[in-house]
């Protein structure tokens, strides 16, 4: 999708988009959910419920040759990436027609057709790889930009500190987009980090900004001008979004470390809801919100047959294919 | 043919690819205006230029992530992690990334980098700047380990590395930078996983890689002199490594010795000893030495080290052993 260019207010049709592309990531995951309750999806997931104005504002930015690299709670960068639905959903449930074989599933989601780098287990992880994706749109000078989502638990690793000096010695284009939503796990983010992660990017003259990551429309301005800047050499960048982790860390958490106030206050900040606020004031009709609505449950809902329809993986294919060549070099 | 020091053999494949290919890119640290910590990358930033040459600061673990992202969006990185002791600090890019983006992601991508790094002792460079490392990585599914030996051998064996799209251990050896030896002109197919026979013989078979195979020349000379024909297998690479070839040296000599520089415990050399007391059982009328350093921290002293390191005196005396 082309974005508007920044400081232009947004279009109908872009408006619906961003509605869409949100809407896509917030049913997949619901959708995810109740999969994972039933014993559809194995393993552990992580969901975005809640965050998805930062991923879709961010990657509605991006250009399909740009790459991004994310982290343990990917599926909303995966898919508004571009990454197709329905082998997104046969990688989750373990499917060999999944976009991995089903080796990867949930934390490690990756399409390199579409520049996502992959989700990534370890935290933190995605934020050198971005570096080097970056030095190779640089190196090649392809006019390419490279973006890594971390969440605010990734600000204490030291790859973290170590990309941005090496971003700003080397100029390289990258945008840092940081998904502070106040939790590491079980452990609140002021027990976790004495910084900042804006002043920590002065100190390396990292230019940024920070915004209401449940405000799409702000998430997309931002991202628009940060990228823009990276783009045109202007070196890497950082955008922090303040957000909110609506589910547990994983699902099945418990959320024992949680006060009931902060639960209660979740939905306050809910960016679908404010969307839909804000749009009603435009000239979208609540019908027009429907069928947006009724084609994402259609979409969705083909993705799950499709999920369930898949087979399993076949071993020896698996074994045999950890190297390029394959067995017995 | 020209005699070349195992240190500028390496520089000419680094310049080799990359005259030849644009996507090969160099950096780590102080490999670029300073030519290197061993001067193994001189006069390759002046060549290359600095898009494609570059120093970096001293981040580790940023360094190899960086090369794993770069390989996996159209680059061949080469990069130098200084001593072999470093790469502690990126053991998460090369065993949770590098090793396994190609099959966690099915296929989708390789991850064509190299990494560059000197192991070994005998410099008195201490219990951090000497350690042999190499069986870390070799019993990681995905990464590829190649320890040359001389420097024909390390030129042709870099050069392969950097056109395989898998993701390569490239192991030197600081105490042999300054040897020197004949560049071979042949075309003989130097591959990663395709052991050579260093020296024929038919008494008994020492297998080793690296600096190593050099001790192993060393007491087989010395051998022959009471009349033992030792035969020398030098693996060239240890993931993967040539089975069929040990097993084949063996089933003509019947007795096996294998030498590391590496501690012996949980060593290349086990695997090895492991694989053919299974499939070579039959051939084998002795049982199995391994010579290697003793389970230890690498010393500093002279006279620490010197003891901790194998040598041709320990070599000989295991061959005795399995002949005895
Ligand atoms: C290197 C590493 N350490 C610890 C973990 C366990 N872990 C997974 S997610 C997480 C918290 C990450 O918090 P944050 O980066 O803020 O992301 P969020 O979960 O809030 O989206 C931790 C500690 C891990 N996966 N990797
Ligand atoms: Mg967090």
């Amino acid at each position: 999708m082309k974005s508007t260019k920044a400081g232009k207010p947004a279009s109908k049709s872009q408006l619906l988009d961003f509605y869409e592309r949100m809407l896509l990531v917030r049913e997949a995951e619901n959708k995810l959910s109740s999969l994972f309750a039933d014993g559809e999806v194995p393993g552990f997931i992580h969901l975005s419920i809640g965050q998805e104005a930062v991923c879709v504002g961010v990657t509605a930015a991006l250009e399909k040759q740009d790459t991004l690299a994310s982290n343990h709670r990917g599926h909303g960068h995966a898919l508004s990436k571009g990454v197709e639905l329905e082998s997104f959903f046969l990688e989750i449930m373990g499917k060999e027609e999944g976009i991995c074989g089903g080796r990867g599933g949930s934390m490690h989601v990756a399409d390199m057709s579409v520049g996502m780098l992959g989700a990534n287990g370890i935290v933190g992880a995605g934020i050198p790889l971005a570096i080097g994706s970056a030095l190779a749109h640089q190196v090649r000078k392809n006019d390419a930009i490279a973006v890594v989502f971390f969440g605010d638990g990734a600000l204490a690793e030291g790859v973290l500190h170590e990309s941005f000096n090496l971003a700003a010695l080397w100029k390289l284009p990258v945008l840092f987009v940081c998904e502070n939503n106040g939790w590491s796990e079980f452990s609140p983010a002021n027990l976790q980090f004495v910084a900042n992660v804006r002043d920590l990017a002065k100190a390396f003259d990292i230019p940024s900004q920070c915004v209401d990551g449940n405000e799409i429309l702000d998430v997309h301005k931002a991202a628009e001008e940060l990228t823009a800047a990276a783009r045109r050499g202007d070196g890497p960048q950082l955008l922090e979004c303040i957000t909110h982790r609506v589910r547990g860390h994983f699902e099945g958490d418990p959320q024992k470390y949680r006060t009931e106030e902060e639960m209660t206050s979740l939905s306050e900040h809910d960016p679908i809801t404010k969307f839909e606020k804000l749009v009603a004031t435009k000239r979208i009709t609540k019908k027009e919100m429907q069928s947006v609505r009724d084609k994402i449950n259609q979409k969705i809902s083909n993705a799950v047959d499709a999920g369930r329809g898949g087979s399993d993986p076949d071993f020896e294919r698996a074994r045999t294919d950890v190297y390029t060549a394959g067995e017995g070099l | 043919m020209a005699e070349v020091r195992y240190a500028k053999a390496i520089n000419m494949a680094l310049d080799e690819a990359l005259s030849e290919d644009p996507s090969v890119v160099l950096f780590g640290e102080d490999v670029a205006q300073a030519g290197g910590p061993f001067g193994v990358t001189r006069g390759l930033l002046d060549k290359h230029g600095e898009l494609r040459v570059r120093d970096t600061p001293i981040s580790e673990a940023t360094i190899v992530g960086a090369a794993v992202g770069a390989a996996m969006s159209g680059l061949k990185p080469v990069v130098e992690i200084m001593f072999m002791d470093f790469v502690a600090i990126s053991m998460d890019a090369l065993v949770n990334q590098a090793a396994k983006a190609r099959f966690m992601f099915g296929g989708q991508c390789t991850v064509p980098m190299v990494l560059r790094t000197p192991h070994g002792g005998g410099v008195n460079a201490g219990p951090q700047h000497s350690q042999c490392l190499e069986a870390w990585f070799a019993h990681i599914p995905g990464l590829k380990v190649v320890v040359p030996s001389n420097p024909s051998d390390a030129n042709k064996l870099l050069k392969a590395a950097i056109a395989d799209p898998d993701p390569v251990i490239f192991i030197e050896n600081k105490a042999m930078y300054s040897l020197k030896g004949e560049m071979s002109e042949t075309e003989e197919d130097v591959a990663i996983g395709k052991a050579r026979i260093a020296r024929s013989g038919t008494d008994v078979t020492i297998v080793s890689y690296g600096a190593a195979v050099n001790t192993a020349l060393a007491a087989a000379k010395t051998l022959a002199q009471s009349n033992i024909e030792a035969e020398v297998i030098d693996l060239r690479s240890i993931q993967p490594w040539d089975e069929a070839a040990v097993l084949e040296s063996l089933s003509r000599t019947h007795r096996l010795v294998i030498l590391h520089e590496a501690v012996t415990s949980f060593g290349v050399g086990a695997e090895i000893a492991a694989r053919m007391a299974d499939i070579g059982f039959d051939e084998l009328d002795a049982p199995i030495v391994r010579v290697g350093a003793p389970f230890m921290p690498v010393p500093f002293a002279k006279s620490l080290e010197s003891q901790y390191l194998p040598n041709t005196d320990k070599v000989i005396a295991a061959v005795e052993q399995v002949l005895a």
